[in-house]
């Protein structure tokens, strides 16, 4: 497998498990199972051995392999420099070798094979693809300055889609030119690279890039960080190259346009940084600028915050697999539990995959009479005349 | 064992046991050089009830329990050397108790030192505890039960000196509390009572589980600053120790020596870390420090080093994160040291046998010492960096490691947190009276020899 190289180099000396302030466990899968198996220098270690030979590539050997939300802790904590930036692709690389022997647990065949069939991960007819977008009056690409790509959370997920139709009718409230693909949009394949599937990815990508070049695309706003994420710095390697952008902003930026109301609505919210927004591409200054200039808006930070911030576990393929769970311990309970001791009504995201898991975790935690998760449209949305 | 694992997942939940082959490879070793023992069973408690029933179900079927911290020890004395069960005692991470007037920290076993260090730096600023320098995933009852050390170490000793009390599972089942916790709901001190925790510090894991201890804190000055005296002869370390530590001001003295970078190599480096409440008080005491080795400074056979101010941020860094970059010497992922303690003006001869058996063997190597207490004894390391993918490489390390422990023990130092070998090693020394007193204890606490055997026994 690709890095095979650096596994051994890995001393388990445990920084990758926490934030940076150390306050507790910043890695999702070790938060969640605790075993040093699923911590990131267990998987480093176990991955030698499979390719030592010295253990066979088990079914929980695969669950712990795609346990990994890909949220970049590791790569950001890790106290050896020459190695830490390939933490990541290393185990995406060891997942990739699962995929190329098909070893891989039935949740993520499933989710792979779906998208292969369906172009999305929740194996939803192609033709579904702009619901999200019937009543929110927006229009098919055509010139317009940008193409706003929903990805497969705002396009089939319930709860997505409500995201998306908010970011897409303040985006037109603030004047900005923007369309869609409409149906035949595909999954922009960032789940499918982060579970390791190569190949998949590519022939997604080149699908949408295909697209974009027809309609001459040149700016893209992408609803999810994850989305953002592949089409900013992947999609180039493949010839597609575009200026993009995440949602925030571009709202970031048009903000000046917005009237508020008197008097203010006054709320206090946290903030959650998505790890595809955060860790890997460093924005985390677009959706604090949104929150700071909101009139009767309080911002707490919760203790683990920016590149410290713990993933929602929804990454890595994980809101589709549920490999992680959504137990007491799991990633997205233990989020929700920070977001409330912030005192904060409002925990606020920018990303529906972490609308949908932090949704879910505030619901099973019976939570939601205390702090309700909102997508940081809807907040601007409630402030604004 | 699939009647054990049974009643384990009874008692803790299934998600919390397993033997499966993944957990047994990844715990039969840590970081070190030891050769792996694979457990039976990891098992993750998430309550003192939890691991007394463990404990009950270890004696019922007669199988060896190793209690873990966070498994960073490096000498290995956390893994299942007669196989047997794992206790992974991290899900029991709670800080339960902060008092501030009387300075202690009440916390499970598995509460992390970075947990507490970021605990204490949000609700209580003004108070620390003794950060050892390993990885801040390392418990604090894992540092303190193997008699551990610190950023505070000159100012409090032995972190296992800065113990308030224990709350301990024996190894019959019971629960007992020691210190003033046995009588008081308070976790102040070991005195005035006999001190029984003694019986649970340095035996490696073997007399029975920590589940609670409480701990000492220290006031936390908001100026912090280090001084680096510098020097090429080992021979006047000793003074140089004693002269500093003699001011009392300083929270942590060390010393390290080491040939890489280039510009490091070849000289002795005493770190002097103190701090104040004021700038004027920080000046004061920097000038009396400077003044305690002031003969050598005039004599110019030592001085202090000018620090950049990134260096000197690095050195004020609890913990030095940059002591991990030494795994990656070799560009291998490991290292180990033997931590020898020993009296302070065995100094010199520490360092030369440090550097005959580095140049001898061939092996990637880094000393120092930390000071416990105002001189009155030392942690010196001889860390000996290799490449887990040599296994030559691992070799020529361990035979570094075991040369050192025994010319550690023949020069009257005791190997800390010493691997099984270097433990018969030390026995092979000690007062046989003392080993049986050892024995019998052991045999009174753990009738069934159930607590990590294999340790802190004879050949």
């Amino acid at each position: 497998m690709e890095y095979a190289e650096i596994l051994h180099r890995c001393f388990r000396c445990g920084y990758c498990k926490l934030p940076g302030n150390y306050i507790d466990f910043n890695c999702p899968a070790y938060a969640a199972f605790r075993f040093e198996t699923y911590s990131p220098g267990g998987r480093m270690w176990l991955l030698r051995a499979w390719q030592e030979k010295k253990l066979e590539p088990s079914r929980r050997f695969q669950e712990i392999l795609f346990a990994c939300t890909a949220c970049g802790n590791c790569v950001e904590q890790c106290a050896l420099p020459k190695i830490k930036d390939q933490l990541l692709a290393a185990f995406t690389a060891g997942k990739a070798a699962l995929v190329d022997e098909g070893r891989v647990p039935p949740p993520v065949r499933d989710s792979l094979t779906h998208l292969q069939k369906y172009g999305n991960p929740y194996g939803l007819a192609r033709k579904k693809r702009t619901d999200w977008a019937e009543d929110a009056g927006v229009e098919t690409f055509s010139g317009h300055e940008f193409l706003f790509f929903p990805g497969d959370v705002g396009a089939y997920d319930s709860r997505g889609q409500e995201i998306a139709r908010s970011v897409a009718r303040l985006l037109k409230r603030l004047g900005v030119s923007f369309g869609i693909l409409g149906n035949s949009e595909v999954s922009d394949g960032n789940e499918a690279l982060a579970m390791g599937e190569n190949e998949l990815f590519r022939l997604l990508a080149e699908e949408n890039i295909a697209q974009f070049k027809t309609l001459n695309v040149k700016k893209i706003i992408a609803l999810s960080p994850h989305g953002f994420h592949a089409l900013k710095n992947e999609y180039p390697g493949l010839g597609g190259a575009y200026q993009v952008f995440h949602y925030t902003q571009i709202l970031a930026d048009h903000a000046g346009g917005l009237s508020f109301r008197t008097p203010p609505t006054k709320m206090t919210v946290t903030y959650h940084d998505p790890c595809y927004l955060g860790r890997h591409n460093r924005e985390y200054g677009s959706a604090r600028k949104m929150l700071a200039g909101l009139p009767g808006v309080k911002l707490r930070e919760m203790d683990r915050t920016m590149k410290n911030a713990l993933c929602c576990g929804g990454g890595g393929g994980n809101l589709f697999t549920d490999i992680l769970g959504n137990g007491p311990e799991s990633p997205a309970r233990i989020r929700a539990a920070e977001a409330l001791d912030t005192g904060a009504a409002f925990l606020v995201v920018s990303c529906p995959a972490c609308a949908v898991m932090l949704g879910d975790a505030v619901k099973s935690a019976n939570l939601d009479k205390r702090i309700q998760v909102k997508e940081i449209s809807e907040i601007i949305t409630e402030c604004i005349v | 064992m699939p009647d054990l694992l049974k009643i384990l997942s009874d008692i803790v939940g299934s998600e919390f046991v397993s033997d499966a082959p993944e957990e047994k490879y990844i715990y039969a070793m840590d970081p070190g050089t030891m050769p792996p023992c694979e457990p039976d069973i990891v098992v993750m408690p998430g309550s003192t009830d939890e691991v007394q029933k463990i404990v009950h179900a270890a004696n019922t079927h007669r199988v060896p329990l190793v209690p873990l911290g966070a498994g960073l020890v490096l000498s290995g004395l956390s893994r299942a050397l007669k196989g047997g069960i794992i206790l992974d005692m991290k899900r029991m991470n709670r800080i339960l108790e902060v008092n501030e007037i009387s300075r202690y920290a009440l916390v499970e076993a598995g509460a992390s030192q970075g947990m507490l260090q970021a605990y204490l730096r949000k609700h209580f600023p003004h108070l620390k505890h003794s950060v050892p320098d390993a990885p801040p995933a390392a418990t604090v009852a894992g540092n303190v039960s193997i008699h551990g050390s610190g950023h505070m170490s000159h100012a409090g000793g032995f972190h296992s000196d800065m113990l308030n009390g224990l709350e301990v599972v024996l190894p019959t089942g019971e629960v007992a509390r020691i210190g003033s916790c046995a009588t008081s709901p308070y976790w102040f001190a070991r005195a005035p009572l006999p001190d029984l925790s003694g019986l649970f510090l340095g035996w490696a894991g073997t007399t029975g589980v920590i589940t609670r201890l409480a701990i000492k804190l220290y006031p936390n000055y908001p100026l912090n600053d280090v001084g680096v005296f510098v020097c090429e002869d080992a021979a006047i370390m000793p003074d140089v120790l004693y002269q500093i530590t003699g001011t009392q001001l300083a929270e942590d003295v060390t010393a390290w020596m080491t040939p890489k970078p280039d510009w490091a190599a070849g000289f002795l480096h005493c770190n002097v870390n103190y701090a104040a409440k004021t700038k004027q008080e920080l000046i004061w005491k920097r000038n009396l420090i400077r003044s305690a080795v002031e003969k050598y400074i005039n004599a110019k056979t030592g001085g202090f080093l000018p620090l950049p101010g990134m260096m000197k941020q690095r050195f004020l860094e609890v913990p030095a994160r940059q002591l991990s970059l030494f795994a990656d010497v070799r560009k291998g992922g490991g290292f180990e040291y033997v931590g020898a303690i020993m009296p302070v003006q065995l100094f010199p001869e520490a360092y030369d046998l440090g550097l005959d058996i580095a140049g001898r063997l061939g092996v990637s190597y880094s000393m120092g010492c930390r000071i416990i207490g105002v001189n009155h004894s030392m942690m010196f390391f001889y860390a000996y960096a290799f490449n887990r993918a040599d296994a030559d490489d691992i070799a020529r390390a361990q035979s570094a490691l075991e040369e050192t422990n025994k010319h550690v023990v023949a020069m009257g130092g005791i190997p800390w947190k010493a691997e099984a070998p270097a433990q018969k090693e030390i026995i092979r020394r000690m007062d046989p009276n003392m080993f049986d007193m050892m024995r019998r204890v052991r045999s009174v606490l753990d009738p069934n020899g159930i607590m990590n055997p294999g340790n802190w026994e004879e050949d």
